[in-house]
């Protein structure tokens, strides 16, 4: 078959849905396609451009895996960019003088950052953020600079401060509008989106224009001068100032573009030549608008795609919502926004205390037209396709901006089928609603493979979980919410369950209240924890001991090899010389190895299970404590120095993170608890990234909650200011109680704060203003807790029954697992690898204490 | 001093020519397990959640590291399984057959060794004063 000629300019993200769209139809055989690229990579997610900078690599962002260009046989030319486009005879020069004939020719050029051209713009320092060589060069700059400075406050240009930031620079951001983010939020939006950045220590400057960049004598950017007269002392800046169409190519060759730029093209994308179509950020759609987000242009894509395959498509118009987490905040504009439909009225909800801001625009109908959210917008994936369908609303629109806590209780927002769920792939409720109803998906990881809803920039998940849950409980199907097959409860259901009932048993638990079965490793472990956060004894006695996770029950933590690890308890990360010493005697004599964990304590590793109770008998007798670090209960309280030598502190941080972590030590929880006390705004002891963490002020201390690293990183949120002692305890003894009453089975604070209804307000009323009516038990609880409190271990020790488990072999006491291998590397021990031979542990010990254990 | 016989009720594992006693019944915790070794093999002893005696290889395949008998009974529809510790695969108690993937990362099989095992009245001399 004589196959036509296709060329595509442009290997943008574009131009990738173009090539995806195209060779998914049964057509695309009729071409040959050559690719013609001007940067030195395939297609990559510009949208998730910045997290490169948190460590995505260039592979990870890329969008075209290399089978996909030989699968079709597409001749993808990379940095070979056209230079010249003859429509006469219908031919693509490209850079390296190539001549290409084309019968259908797309251009996917996309945009280019706009340099307003002040003096020095051009300097030594100064950088766009566009691609991935731009974000190189910033990075590399960065290493030197101090202060950067972005100039634009729209969204990329808050992109771009909140990576400045992170890499440690002090940043402003100059914009010239008199408000942040400008195209997307109202005015009360962008009031209340600043102040929430500039928490975040970031400068905003707004209502001012860039007027000159100052340079150094060595030609490098120095300072910054703005419209409103001031000087900024900057060595790095990034320009953000909006995006001009690619179209040079096509006014080259006498195309028409717009009178702002942009290629001008029909509502099939086809340009004023017939064989010439251009799609994306280059083109200015037949409704007169340059998109500069990419779900337009992938509908452009998909257009051509059908065309160029013997079917029609057209793109008329798309719609601008956005959602984003700019430095954290959530901000969210969809549909009717500005509220510019004649007759349009607004319906608010302010909060300053908390930095949320809700507006919606409601049309003369009643019918929802559109809205800014900035502080909580978890209602967008619900709002955007009720404001794009057009149909009056089901409920009054107050319920809707309203917290949850204000107990808006009229019935559930009812969306139309036609309501467009997924704007980046155009996919309606009706068709996720078949697509679970006639296609048999039962999860919305089999939705997103049926109708791919939710595999763009992935803001409509939430509302899919939500249709696919309807659809599935409308046909029958029940989504148990329960724990696991054993239990139909939640975990906050079985510990009000396991609290009224006072049951003190997991058998007595799964016959009055399981679905059948002998339980797991999810329900045995999460109603131990129940068990033992209630008060139930030593986790290790009777029927407990056989729910617990092998760390429980070993009272250490399994190591890859079979072999354990040991944490003492090390208050707040304060430690005396001989206490130290004695962990170096221990590690020594037991041939452990040692390490310094990331929670300022000391972990021992390499411990054979006979060894665990000699190994703690040695530190028991020392001082120490079980450090908990196997157990789902408090770990540690981080703390920096603190004014006691710190020459910035307020406050005794270290005492306070001692008090702290001797109050909570051995508090069983539904996942790990971990806090920080810092001693002023510094924040050396990281409190903000905590369960709960306390920074001093020269008033008291301000608590924050909720914090997390790990997997999912949030911010903790600022709770209350400036407490007193008291306060401060009481208050956190009630959030832990509430936490532990209510959460999830391995819910971190983060989560479970993050879904609690109402959020954080609701949460200071339940523990600062008692609205329900349960502090006094909460408080109970947690005194209970502190005065039944004893050491793990210490227990452990003292009762030889309990020992009988710390054998390798019951038929052979003494005798040391022969698996259990290590090698020598930088003068101690790891485990070895297969293959590896090592050294199996000898039979224990030199100086070891004698141990009654019972055997039989 | 005088020499009684005193009866103990003791679990034992046939290794394929006799069967062995490797530790008495009260060695065994309902749904927590022991490790025995029978003569180089490491095995796992567990008394299910029906009384019976269950005994597997004590080597999780997925890890290498001889831990099964460190892990959790429990269930999964009528099956009764054991959890192992380290990555809580779950395996078949009765056939050895790991229920969550079919090959170990070395490319065998996963599925434990199995012994016969039975709980017997042994009788034992011991010594009384
Ligand atoms: C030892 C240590 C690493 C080190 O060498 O520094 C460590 C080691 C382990 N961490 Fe961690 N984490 C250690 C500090 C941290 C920190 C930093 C901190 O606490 O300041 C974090 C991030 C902070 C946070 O939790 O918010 C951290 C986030 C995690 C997570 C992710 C939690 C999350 O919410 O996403 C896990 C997985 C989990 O718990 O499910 C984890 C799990 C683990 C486990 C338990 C994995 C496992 O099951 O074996 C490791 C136990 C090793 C052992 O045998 O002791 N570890 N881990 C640190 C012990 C601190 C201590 O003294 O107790
Ligand atoms: C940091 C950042 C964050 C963003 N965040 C969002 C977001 O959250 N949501 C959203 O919807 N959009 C976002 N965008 C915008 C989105 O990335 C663009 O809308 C999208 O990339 C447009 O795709 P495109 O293919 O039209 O252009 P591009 O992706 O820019 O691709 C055009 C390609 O054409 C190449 N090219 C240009 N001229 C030639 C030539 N003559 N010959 C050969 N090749 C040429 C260019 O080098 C480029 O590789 C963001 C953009 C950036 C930079
Ligand atoms: S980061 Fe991963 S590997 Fe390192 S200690 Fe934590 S859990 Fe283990
Ligand atoms: S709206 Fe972007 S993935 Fe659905």
């Amino acid at each position: 078959m004589l196959r036509k000629e296709l060329v595509l300019v442009g290997h943008g993200m574009v131009g990738q849905r173009f090539l995806e769209a195209l060779f998914d139809r049964p057509g695309a055989d009729a071409w040959r396609v050559t690719v013609l690229a001007e940067e030195p990579r395939p297609a990559y997610d510009r949208v998730h451009l910045t997290s490169w900078f948190s460590g995505t690599t260039a592979d990870e962002l890329s969008l075209c895996p290399p089978e996909f260009i030989a699968e079709h046989g597409i001749d993808l030319r990379l940095g070979e960019p056209a230079a010249r486009i003859d429509r006469e005879a219908r031919t693509v020069v490209t850079s390296a003088g190539r001549q290409l004939r084309y019968d259908a020719l797309v251009l996917a050029t996309g945009s280019y950052p706009f340099v307003p051209p002040v003096p020095g713009h051009d300097a030594e320092g100064c950088h766009v953020y566009r691609t991935i060589e731009d974000l190189r060069a910033i990075r590399a700059g960065a290493a030197d600079a101090q202060v950067g400075a972005v100039v634009g406050g729209g969204l990329l240009g808050l992109e771009a401060a909140g990576a400045l930031t992170a890499m440690g620079l002090r940043t402003h951001v100059v914009e010239f509008a008199p408000r942040l983010m400008a195209l997307q939020v109202d005015e009360g939006g962008g009031e209340v989106l600043r102040r929430k950045i500039e928490e975040l220590g970031v400068l905003v400057h707004t209502g001012a224009g860039t007027q000159q960049i100052t340079t150094g004598e060595d030609g490098r950017v120095r300072g910054m001068a703005l419209s409103d007269g001031t000087e900024l002392a900057v060595d790095l800046v990034v320009f953000s100032a909006g995006v001009r169409p690619r179209d040079q190519l096509a006014r080259d060759c006498g195309l028409p573009v717009g009178a702002r730029g942009g290629i001008v093209v029909d509502e099939r994308c086809r340009t004023a030549d017939p064989h010439v179509w251009a799609i994306g950020e280059c083109a200015q759609a037949v409704d007169g608008r340059v998109y500069g987000l990419v779900a337009p242009g992938y509908a452009m894509a998909e257009a051509v795609a059908r065309e160029l395959t013997g079917d029609e498509g057209s793109f008329t118009g798309a719609d601008l919502s956005t959602k984003l987490k700019l430095l954290g905040v959530d901000v969210a504009s969809f549909g009717d926004a500005h509220g510019t439909t004649d007759g349009a009225l607004e319906v608010l909800y302010a909060n300053s205390r908390s930095s949320v801001y809700k507006k919606l625009v409601i049309g003369r109908d009643g019918a929802l037209l559109g809205g800014v959210l900035v502080g909580d917008a978890e209602a967008y994936g619900m709002l955007r396709p009720l404001a794009l369908s057009g149909t009056p609303l089901s409920v009054p629109p107050e319920q809707l901006v309203l917290p949850a806590s204000f107990g808006a209780a009229a019935g559930p927002v009812v969306l139309p089928d036609e309501a467009v769920v997924c704007s980046c792939h155009n996919v309606n409720r009706g068709a996720v609603r078949a697509a679970v109803r006639d296609q048999g998906c039962e999860s919305v990881a089999a939705v997103k493979k049926c109708t791919k809803a939710g595999t763009g920039c992935g803001s409509c998940v939430k509302l899919l979980g939500t249709i696919v849950d309807e659809e599935l409980a409308a046909g029958g199907v029940e989504r148990s919410r329960g724990m696991c097959e054993h239990f139909a409860h939640t975990r906050a259901e079985l510990y009000e369950i396991v609290r009224v009932k006072g049951i003190a048993s997991f058998s007595r638990l799964i016959e009055e209240h399981g679905a059948g079965g002998t339980g797991c490793d999810v329900c045995k472990p999460a109603v131990a924890s129940i068990l033992a956060s209630l008060g139930n004894g030593h986790i290790l006695d009777g029927e407990q001991g056989a729910l617990q996770d092998t760390n429980d029950h070993f009272l250490a933590n399994l190591q890859r090899n079979g072999s354990y690890s040991v944490v003492p308890r090390i208050p707040g990360g304060e430690i005396t010389p001989e206490k130290l010493i004695v962990i170096g005697e221990i590690a020594r004599d037991f041939g452990l190895y040692t390490k310094i964990t990331g929670g300022q304590r000391i972990d021992l590793f390499g411990a054979t299970v006979d060894q665990l109770p000699t190994v703690w008998k040695r530190l028991v007798d020392a001082g120490f404590e079980s450090g908990h670090a196997y157990g789902k209960a408090l770990r540690t309280v981080k703390s920096c120095v603190g004014q006691t030598w710190c020459r910035y502190g307020v406050q005794d941080s270290v005492a306070l993170a001692i008090e702290l972590e001797l109050r909570y030590r051995g508090l069983r929880a539904p996942h790990k608890l971990k806090s920080a006390v810092s001693g002023c705004a510094r924040e050396c002891a990281e409190a903000q990234s905590k369960d709960f963490g306390v920074i001093a002020t020269s008033e008291g201390w301000n608590l924050y909650l909720g914090g997390n690293g790990g997997m999912t990183p949030r911010h903790a949120d600022l709770f209350a200011a400036d407490l007193d002692r008291e306060t401060l305890i009481r208050t956190i003894d009630r959030f832990l109680m509430f936490y532990i009453r209510t959460a999830d089975r391995l819910e971190r604070t983060a989560p479970w704060l993050e879904r609690l209804d109402g959020g954080i307000e609701h949460l200071r009323a339940v523990i600062m203003d008692d609205s329900l009516g349960i502090c006094a038990d909460l408080d109970e609880l947690m005194s209970r807790h502190v005065s039944t409190y004893e050491d793990e271990w210490a227990a452990t020790l003292a009762q030889p029954e309990r020992l009988r488990r710390f054998v390798s072999f019951a038929n052979a006491p003494g005798v040391p697992d022969p698996t259990v291998r290590f090698v020598p590397e930088r003068d101690q021990i790891r485990p070895a690898l297969p293959g590896e031979d090592g050294p199996s542990p000898q039979p224990a010990l030199i100086a070891g204490p004698e141990l009654e254990v019972r055997t039989r | 001093m005088t020499t009684a016989l005193l009866t103990t009720a003791a679990v034992e594992i046939h290794d394929g020519s006799r069967w062995i006693r490797v530790c008495d019944r009260a060695d065994l915790v309902p749904g927590r397990g022991v490790a025995v070794l029978l003569g180089t093999d490491q095995v796992a002893l567990y008394l299910g959640p029906d009384g019976e005696p269950y005994a597997v290889e004590n080597r999780d395949p997925f890890s290498g590291a001889h831990v099964l008998a460190r892990g959790l009974l429990g269930s999964r529809g009528d099956v009764p399984v054991l959890l192992s510790p380290m990555y809580r695969h779950s395996f078949d108690l009765r056939t050895g057959v790991c229920l969550d993937e079919d090959f170990a990362p070395d490319g065998s099989p996963a599925v434990l060794r199995r012994w016969p095992v039975r709980l017997t009245e042994a009788t034992t001399a011991g010594e009384s004063r």
